[in-house]
């Protein structure tokens, strides 16, 4: 047995080495590395982990670090801000597991592909459905990136290199798009919103939007939870300056909120984590990416996008990748974007997600996921120092609380709750200073009355000295 | 020889019973009900759901069916040998997924307090200096989502470097072989850098007389992937790095092609100052069908102030998430990496240990070495770009000579392997190799089924000039035959989602029942 015989790695057993060296005919694998200049070859051991561990040891470590972890089985957390705790119903793991999806590269030979490639392909149909947009890619690596690439592909389509955002945004997802804008030269600027509803500006929207402007996004339901109630103004006031509107959505809100394709969007994005997939710490997420059925976007879209056609004989339908004259391996530096890996078993999580639940079940979530909150918003606001939500307008499942009154920070609040088990909000007094001491809370269908009422006496207890 | 399953499984709309249920969600309690009233009344009128979702309506059992038809229906690594030039497709090791899916990281937070997640972020801390270890950098950052999302974090590195030394704008130009992988201009493009491509010598590698014309005052970096695509290691790498180094320029390394020097050489050690790691090649973690992956990227000492934020540190008693970094190009993404992608990455190198990461990389070019020793020779393939030469963990032949005599071109060898159960090596790239086939085997296929791979390219170049309409018409055995791909992208026949087709109905004549 060779020294280092290792179950994934069936040819390292020295006996079969020995074989296949005679058969190539060399004296050892160094011979094959011996046009390497010695220098470079490593003479010493690296400072890793040197032996191979059993699989028992492993799974013991992993297990133990991880075990360090609480999660929101151990205590009610209301976090909330691009990543949502939602279930995942048992299909939707199962099938993710399935070795011929899982292990499988990108269906570059559609005929052994075919499953892969209508999974993509009713996932895209799906989130078109969903958002009532025809054409949708079959993913991007995330919400905040989506955004990025939406901004370049607006300003590809218009030639023109301003784009107005609000505000009001993720600062995660608005210095991504940053990122993304910057060396191509869009400028990014935000609109004001309104103090008292957090609704945009219209009159700052009227005054920034020009024929300069590559595209208006906005956000529905908003970062901040709210829901945007004068979207189709702001899409036509973009419209009317043949300026692109690009709406950001949670897509689990969908089932009862009106989708961007209603009110005038041109491309949407957002992020489909909700739809079956964890939130494993912030990451894989599924970035959404879908536009109108006009080729002057969908030939500038990027990522990838799966078609259905017929076999070669006409005499059955089929799928494979269309429009690959975008994508970097055909197109190098003039591609629509660099992406090609992307988060293909995320958007089959989602397609699973969306097929389970159907209309009936996105719709009873929507509702369950809105009455939950709003009671949440209730009993917190009864508290003495407390205001919630800080924007007068209608919220889907996240919403602020201001501690202004009450005297203590948010962070203090934060630390006090998680000494009663309770992981309160994100705090985002340094996101909007303009906001004072406010955190951004989530509450979803996990989140149960007795957690909510747990919450609210923690917090009353909290604010009152206690 | 294989048969794969061919159901004929309609599109799941096509499934659709009114009524029917897949998931009953968590209910809503009447107290809450009644407390805020009906869901209606907490939305504005003009802001609801008024257009149908017409999303399908299955029970969950045939939801289940559906899907698992399907996977009936697709090939992985796991189904049989799957030897994807540059895609790395090696063995994903069943207990990493066991240990991705426990609750205790799938169901934590991004912004949780860090008192209570300590052991992720120990995790993540621990393979960071794990992979600057095994590339030879100074820092990583775990963020990039893929192997593209890492080259435009590269980038964007050459950019803020040089924006500080005075030089933006100034620095203009990314230099790639024409042997690069097509994600290596699109990223730098996209940083705003004007690409220049230089080309390869008579041996497959950097002509370095053409990159030392190249360089200039303009470049900002060159991108490179050692061993290059055609599976042969650059040796001319000290002159390369001297070349652009002296101009001013950064050195990019591409970590498609790492697997074959993992514990042998270093790409830090070469003069490499920006790496991205290829977490779903290297590291063993599925592919998923496209994804997710990881493209961690690994820096030299003075590119580090400029990485994503936040950084994770670690005082000897608490791990951190530090963004107070003035000089950060920002953000990349939302929060922190595709976190649980990289736990398989940590679990995986605890299972080979750096002993065992050698032995990956060293039966990883056996293997490509053995299969290119027994494939010299056959009949219509050649080896381009020195035949005596090693290969690393790939190898790239030429079916031109076939496709003259035979009109067998790349494109049908590779349809006739799907025939007889292996998945088609890469074809058409490089670009510098007419009918190129790129085959990489990896470290985790059994001398039995390499042979069994060499047989059949055998047979079915013989095949090619006995009985080619076996060849031109495959494949015969997978789920569909030969798809018409040019409808799927002509305008008048593009369907790209259900409703796009019931729209243009007309246009194609054969749908599904």
């Amino acid at each position: 047995m060779g020294k280092h015989n290792h179950p994934y790695i069936p040819n390292s057993q020295q006996k079969i080495k020995n074989e296949m060296i005679r058969e190539i005919g060399i004296k050892n694998i160094d011979e094959l590395y011996a046009d390497i200049p010695g220098k470079y070859k490593l003479k010493k051991n690296l400072n890793i982990p040197q032996s191979a561990l059993s699989e028992f040891e492993v799974k013991r470590h992993v297990e133990t670090l991880l075990s360090k972890n609480k999660t929101c089985n151990d205590m009610p957390i209301f976090l909330g801000a691009g990543c949502w705790p939602h279930y995942v119903p048992a299909v939707v793991k199962e099938i993710v597991q399935r070795s011929e999806f899982l292990t499988a590269y990108t269906p570059y030979q559609p005929e052994v592909s075919q499953g892969m490639l209508q999974d993509l392909f009713e996932y895209q149909s799906m989130i078109c459905e969903l958002t009532n947009m025809d054409v949708a890619n079959c993913s991007m690596y995330d919400w905040a990136s989506a955004l990025g690439e939406a901004a370049r592909m607006a300003s590809r389509v218009t030639g023109r290199n301003e784009i107005l955002i609000p505000r009001i945004i993720h600062s995660e997802r608005a210095l991504t798009l940053k990122t993304y804008a910057e060396p191509v030269g869009i400028k990014v600027e935000d609109l004001a919103y309104d103090k008292e509803s957090g609704q945009i500006s219209l009159e700052d929207l009227r005054k920034k939007v020009s024929e300069k402007t590559a595209a208006v996004y906005i956000e529905n339901p908003s970062y901040l939870g709210f829901i945007e109630e004068q979207a189709e103004e702001i899409g036509k006031e973009a419209h009317s300056h043949g300026t692109l509107f690009i709406v950001g959505v949670d897509p689990i809100s969908l089932g009862i909120l009106k989708p961007p394709g209603d009110y005038g969007a041109d491309i949407v994005i957002g992020e489909a984590q909700p739809l079956g997939n964890s939130m494993n710490f912030g990451g894989p997420l599924l970035g959404i990416f879908a536009c109108r059925d006009d080729m002057s976007l969908v030939r500038q879209m990027p990522g990838r996008i799966i078609g259905l056609t017929t076999t070669l004989s006409n005499d059955r339908h089929g799928f494979c990748m269309a429009l690959q004259t975008r994508e970097q391996h055909i197109r190098r530096e003039k591609a629509t974007s660099n992406i090609c890996s992307n988060e293909a078993l995320c958007a089959v999580a989602s397609a699973v997600y969306m097929a389970l639940l159907g209309p009936q079940g996105l719709k009873e979530l929507g509702e369950t996921i809105v009455c939950k909150a709003n009671y949440a918003m209730r009993q917190l606001s009864k508290i003495d120092g407390v205001k919630a939500p800080v924007f007068e307008s209608s919220h889907f499942k996240e919403f602020t609380i201001n501690f202004d009154e009450s005297g203590l920070s948010v962070k203090e609040i934060h630390k006090r709750l998680l000494q009663r088990k309770i992981h309160g909000g994100k705090d985002i007094s340094k996101e909007f200073p303009e906001l004072g001491e406010t955190a951004l809370y989530c509450v979803t269908e996990i989140h149960s009355k007795a957690e909510i009422d747990r919450l609210a006496e923690a917090l009353s207890e909290i604010l009152t000295g206690g | 020889m294989f048969k794969q399953a061919s159901w004929e499984e309609p599109i799941i709309f096509n499934l659709r019973r009114e009524g029917r249920k897949g998931h009953i969600p968590p209910k809503l309690e009447e107290e809450i009900k009644k407390a805020v009233g009906e869901a209606d009344t907490l939305i504005p009128k003009s802001m609801q759901r008024t257009s149908p979702l017409r999303l399908p309506e299955l029970s969950e059992a045939e939801v289940t069916r559906h899907f698992i038809r399907l996977s009936e229906m697709n090939f992985g690594v796991d189904s049989g040998f799957y030897p994807l030039g540059s895609c790395t497709m090696k063995y994903n090791p069943k207990i990493n997924e066991q240990l991705a899916n426990l609750p205790t990281i799938a169901m934590i937070h991004p912004y949780q307090d860090e008192s209570t997640v300590q052991g992720i972020l120990e995790i993540l801390y621990a393979l960071e200096r794990w992979l600057a270890e095994l590339t030879g950098t100074q820092e990583v950052c775990l963020h990039p989502a893929a192997g593209a999302h890492g080259e435009f974090l590269g980038t964007l590195l050459m950019r803020a470097y040089h924006k500080m030394n005075g030089e933006d704008g100034k620095r203009s130009e990314v230099i790639v072989p024409d042997s690069a992988h097509g994600t290596n201009p699109a990223s730098a493009a996209m940083a705003g850098f004007k690409v220049v491509v230089v080309p390869s010598d008579e041996e497959g590698c950097v002509n370095l007389e053409a990159l030392k014309a190249a360089v200039s005052e303009k470049t900002a970096g060159l991108m490179l992937t050692n061993p290059n695509t055609l599976g042969i290691f650059e040796k001319n790498i000290e002159e390369i790095a001297k070349t652009i180094h002296e101009a001013g320029g950064l050195l990019y390394y591409d970590g498609a092609n790492l697997n074959p020097l993992l514990g042998i050489v270093r790409p830090g050690d070469m003069g490499f100052d920006i790496v991205h790691i290829n977490i779903h090649k290297t590291f063993a973690t599925p592919h998923g069908g496209g994804g997710p992956g990881a493209g961690p990227v690994g820096v030299s000492e003075e590119l580090a102030e400029f990485l994503p934020v936040p950084r994770i540190t670690y005082d000897g008693e608490k791990y951190r998430l530090d963004y107070d970094k003035p000089h950060s190009i920002g953000k990349i993404r939302s929060f922190y990496g595709n976190v649980a992608v990289l736990l398989k990455a940590y679990a995986y190198i605890l299972s080979l240990g750096f002993e065992g990461l050698k032995e990956v990389a060293e039966v990883s070019v056996l293997n490509a070495n053995y299969i290119m020793h027994k494939l010299k020779g056959v009949k219509g393939l050649t080896l381009p770009y020195n035949s005596r030469k090693p290969r690393k963990h790939e190898c790239v032949f030429s079916a031109k000579p076939l496709k003259s005599e035979t009109g067998v071109s790349a494109l049908n060898i590779a349809k006739r392997l799907l025939d007889y159960g292996f998945h088609a090596p890469t074809i058409y790239f490089p670009l510098i190799v007419e009918e190129a086939l790129m085959i990489e085997p990896t470290e985790t296929f059994e001398k039995e089924e390499l042979d069994r791979f060499v047989d059949a390219m055998q047979k079915i170049c013989e095949e090619a000039y006995n009985n080619p309409e076996a060849v031109l018409k495959a494949p015969h055995n997978t789920a569909v035959p030969r798809l018409d791909e040019v409808k799927a992208s002509h305008p008048k026949t593009m369907a790209l989602s259900w409703r796009m087709f019931n729209k243009r109905m007309g246009e194609i004549e054969v749908l599904n029942k």
